[in-house]
């Protein structure tokens, strides 16, 4: 038995749990009663598993990142998870949940979203489905992931700004919260990482661990074994490192290194560094980490990555971090922007700037030169581009 | 026996519950509408701690918690204005907010300073049952603090029941399955439920909050139950007057009377 699975309550020992108000427990209580058998269902994986192949991409290359590996003088191997048809790893969830949201008869879906990448993901398996969808997005995030935005709106989705607190992905998920409240009928709410109260950060998880899976088989055929020394992901709420450490959870010799935002700095005040800076506390209907004042109310974060610019982390996160199984590494904006145009001139691979930040660690951690270390490779950069320029004319800088 | 078991004990019918954010629209109005909305025949009081993410509540009373906590409110404040409004009147009090403000604080704490300051009950929508159960009943009781669970029109009757038997005080029945300030004409759906709440037979009284904004909506919600909630409809009032004891005084006045 995994110590790293959910209790009986959904909880990764003390982390994780439903604090809901009973305006949404037939909500989550329909989909955490049936969740379990749907996904077990034969019919439900032909489907999921068909749809990953000749839709999504998969398996998705793991690519032995020759230039890099020299540089760093180790054994570097990409999860290229950019590759997946809409440029990250986010479609592996909406394709498993839109799956559910069938079974469950729900004919409208709603998401959030930050950077714009599950907004995206969720629209086109909305599309492909011919299912209605609305997405709620930080007004900020509107205006920094323009490109997102015209995609979903593309893909035939509507997108609800959300305008209060910070304007960003935890404003966006509570609007999404209370639309599925007012529409706990025919709706279903697509949450974007493993957050959110059970049964979604083990879903979701469960959705992602995919990537684990073939790293596994596809790392035995490079090296002629499984497991690599370490394994590195950034995480905003946690889904893309959920999917990459997940078989390798029990692994105790595989090393799990969670990247999170620094933003300005860890004691900047301008940060989303929620291991470092962070409490027990409930976000977003979840026991877990996050970045809060005594008085419980709950920081605005702030990361130059709209996906990570997040306040807490997933409860399977949070239990990793705080029983030492995962080591947590703080990126700063500039740390992170600088490793992105580095990797982007080395393999020829413009990184999201979420995933920028899993490449930053390379500078912060110890590894040998014979050791094998995988960096998921979260998604692609196009959606960036004009952060990156802006950021190249030192105009970002000049604006923050 | 605490002050909301008295008053239920009095007041089978009509009993008029006022909800209002702390720290809003004035950070040191606290004990004005308190004192207020007693003089002005109110039976109950529900004093709203502002959060930063309040899940369950619609868009007045979101705006009126951001606009409470830039006024700077916060929770050792509250407690010092609720205790010296406690030295003037004896209305029972409840206070409602988030599980995550009560577990920052310290629940032992925030449960002495309940008591110190003549809080009569809580109300934390997010806080789980069981949780209640397992780790806060005893000291509960041991403080003399009622609880009030909320029920919906989707909540099942098995869990009605248990919610019954874990609420101390009264039930909080939520008129609609929506976040709380939209309009309140009851439909069919919502009338089917009142009376399924009714034939239950528990042993808390119940109040319905959520959308009720005019005597039509009061005197509707009362002939289903023992009484009403009110809370949207007050801020807006509170927003939209000028002098404080006025606006309360009318605002009561067309509740009531028309
Ligand atoms: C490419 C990419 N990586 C990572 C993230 C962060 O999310 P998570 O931590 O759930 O993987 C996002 C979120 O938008 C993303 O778009």
């Amino acid at each position: 038995m995994s110590n790293y699975e959910i209790d009986n309550r959904g909880f990764y020992g003390k982390f994780g749990g439903a604090y809901i108000p009973e305006l949404l427990y037939p909500c989550v209580e329909e989909l955490r009663s049936q969740y379990e058998s749907i996904m077990q269902d034969e019919g439900f994986q032909e489907e999921f598993q068909s749809l990953l192949k000749d839709y999504v991409g998969r398996p998705t290359p793991l690519y032995f990142a020759k230039r890099l590996s020299k540089y760093y003088n180790t054994n570097i191997y990409l999860k290229r998870e950019d590759l997946c048809h809409t440029g990250a790893h986010k479609v592996n969830n909406t394709i498993g949940q839109i799956l559910v949201a069938q079974r469950l008869n729900k004919k409208r879906i709603i998401a959030e979203t930050g950077a714009g990448q599950h907004g995206v993901a969720t629209a086109t398996v909305c599309a492909l489905m011919g299912i209605e969808c609305i997405v709620y997005m930080g007004e900020k995030d509107i205006e920094r992931q323009a490109p997102n935005v015209k995609r979903m709106k593309m893909l035939g989705a509507e997108v609800r700004p959300a305008m209060s607190g910070s304007k960003t992905l935890k404003d966006a998920t509570n609007e999404a919260i209370r639309d599925w409240i007012n529409n706990p009928h025919d709706t279903h709410y697509i949450i974007g990482s493993v957050v959110g109260p059970h049964p979604y950060p083990d879903m979701v998880a469960k959705f992602q661990s995919v990537i684990s899976e073939e790293i596994k088989w596809q790392l035995k055929e490079h090296i002629g074994k499984e497991n690599p020394d370490a394994v590195i992901a950034c995480v905003g709420g946690g889904s893309n490192a959920a999917g990459a450490f997940y078989h390798y959870m029990d692994e105790a010799d595989v090393r799990l290194i969670a990247c999170e935002a620094a933003g300005l700095g860890v004691e900047s005040g301008e940060t989303a560094a929620t291991s470092v800076i962070g409490s027990e506390g409930i976000i977003h209907g979840s026991r877990t980490l996050l970045m809060q004042t005594d008085d419980g109310q709950i920081v605005e974060p702030y990361s130059i990555s709209a996906g990570l610019d997040y306040p807490g982390i997933g409860p399977l996160h949070a239990h990793l971090i705080d029983s030492g199984r995962a080591e947590a590494v703080s990126i700063t904006d500039a740390e992170a922007m600088k490793a992105g145009f580095f990797v982007s001139k080395m393999e020829g691979i413009i990184p999201a700037i979420e995933t920028a930040h899993a490449f930053a660690a390379l500078e912060h951690i110890k590894y040998k030169a014979s050791d094998v270390i995988v960096i998921n490779l979260s998604g692609r950069g196009d959606k960036d581009l004009a952060t990156y320029v802006a950021w190249d004319n030192n105009e970002y800088q000049h604006n923050h | 026996m605490n002050r909301i078991q008295r008053l239920f004990q009095e007041k089978k019918e009509g009993i008029l519950n006022i909800y209002f954010t702390a720290g809003h629209p004035g950070l040191n109005d606290t004990e004005d509408i308190i004192i207020e909305l007693d003089k002005a025949g109110v039976d109950l009081v529900e004093v709203g701690m502002p959060y930063s993410d309040p899940l369950a509540d619609g868009e007045t009373i979101q705006k009126s918690s951001s606009i409470a906590l830039k006024n700077g409110m916060h929770l050792d404040l509250l407690f010092e204005q609720i205790k010296s409004a406690r030295q003037k009147t004896d209305i029972p009090m409840v206070m409602m907010g988030y599980y995550n403000q009560v577990l920052q604080y310290g629940p032992k704490k925030f449960i002495n300073r309940c008591s110190d300051a003549g809080v009569d009950g809580l109300i934390l929508p997010d806080l789980p049952l069981f949780e209640f159960e397992e780790k806060y009943k005893d000291i509960f009781e041991a403080a003399g603090l009622g609880i009030s669970f909320l029920v919906t029109p989707k909540t099942e009757t098995h869990r009605i029941q248990k919610i019954d038997e874990v609420s101390k005080g009264f039930i909080y029945m939520v008129s609609t399955n929506a976040t709380t300030g939209g309009e309140a004409s009851f439909s069919n759906e919502q009338l089917d439920y009142f009376q399924r709440m009714k034939g239950l037979e528990l042993q808390n009284p119940r109040l319905i909050g959520f959308g009720i904004s005019s005597k039509k909506g009061y005197d509707a919600a009362c002939s289903h139950s023992n009484g009403a909630i009110i809370g949207s409809a007050f801020i807006r009032a509170l927003e939209n007057g000028q002098n404080l004891s006025s606006t309360i005084h009318q605002f009561v006045n067309s509740i009531k009377n028309g």
